[in-house]
């Protein structure tokens, strides 16, 4: 039953109305990224880069989910993709504390 | 988010018969090199991006991305050489162009549904929206050769300090990238113009869609940044 049901959501894609309110998030998001970056009491706040790095992860979450359907596809597609997405990333974070300024603002090294 | 779905009827990487490559699993293999490719891609740009922001501010000379540089030779104080309102700008294009995507699949795989009304027909139109990507990417690439050239003709290059060598292997490696789709996208239409794209074609569209998608994501993440993020 449970396969069953696996197997019909991998044969279901959004709808064209979804795209649409899709593409309104984005751009919404893409407005409320680039207006961040004039207004200075936002671009000088702590906040700044959280916030902008939060909004371009929920982009880029819509995108893989609803238009690249991942949402929808088997978990071996899923996995293809998750796995190498999660050593890049932990490839990142690593090489920006061994030779950027990042483990400094930590307070890691003085 | 609560999505709406409906049911695909082909094309979806999974068995439906027709002599395709399929695996034990029931999917198409050429679905699964796909993702596999594209999971390599994603180390490849982490790479990439994680070069930039380790050499980010730290040229010993200018010009910089965010602050205004003095040029040695002539003394002139110029400005930050990043054009935020142009990109921002290439940037929407490009989010747009992978909705074009989606709809161009959508076309593909209910090309036999009964077009009723006018919108029925516009959206029911793969060589519209395949159309519409290739010219919405081919803009990108428009938009980054101007910024490519105005960055050149202000003195930086990709040998004159650390930004500019890490800026342009990263942005030219996503140029590269998006040349490579809009071809992919202009043979696919050539395709559907010879021949039509049917239902039992939706995987070939797929394919190329997922790695179109893939090109927009890699820019959602590099656009903020390189150019938001000071």
């Amino acid at each position: 039953m449970a396969s069953h049901t696996e197997a019909h959501a991998e044969h279901e894609h959004a709808s064209v109305a979804t795209y649409g309110k899709i593409a309104l998030i984005l751009t919404i998001i893409t407005i409320a990224e680039v207006s961040a970056y004039y207004i200075p009491a936002w671009e000088t706040s702590s906040i700044y880069v959280p916030s902008m790095l939060t909004m371009s992860a929920f982009k880029f979450f819509l995108v893989v989910a609803y238009y690249m359907h991942l949402k929808y596809e088997h978990k071996l597609f899923k996995a293809l993709f998750s796995g190498p997405l999660a050593i890049a990333g932990l490839t990142l974070i690593g090489l920006l504390f061994l030779f950027s300024k990042l483990v400094i603002r930590l307070g890691l090294l003085t | 988010m609560t999505a709406t779905t409906t049911p695909i009827a082909h094309g979806d990487g999974h068995a439906h018969g027709g002599g395709h490559h399929h695996t034990s699993l029931g999917l198409d293999n050429r679905k699964i090199a796909i993702w596999t490719f594209i999971g390599s891609e994603c180390m490849l740009f982490a790479s990439l991006i994680s070069t930039y922001l380790i050499y980010k501010g730290r040229s010993p000379q200018g010009p910089y991305p965010h602050e205004a540089w003095t040029n040695p030779s002539t003394g002139e104080v110029m400005k930050p050489i990043l054009d935020i309102p142009v990109t921002s700008a290439s940037t929407f294009v490009l989010l747009m162009s992978s909705v074009a995507m989606v709809m161009a699949l959508n076309a593909v795989q209910t090309k036999y549904e009964p077009k009723i009304t006018t919108w029925d027909k516009i959206k029911g139109s793969s060589k519209l929206w395949l159309g519409a990507t290739a010219l919405l990417g081919t803009i990108f690439l428009m938009f980054q050769a101007y910024e490519f050239t105005s960055f050149i003709h202000e003195g930086l290059t990709i040998r004159t300090n650390l930004f500019g060598s890490s800026f342009f292997t990263l942005t030219g490696f996503h140029g590269a990238h998006v040349t490579v789709g809009v071809i992919w996208l202009l043979t696919l239409l050539a395709i559907d113009f010879k021949r039509g794209l049917e239902p039992k074609d939706a995987l070939l569209v797929d394919i190329s869609a997922l790695y179109w998608h893939f090109v927009d994501v890699v820019w959602i993440v590099i656009f903020p940044l390189i150019y938001l993020i000071k």
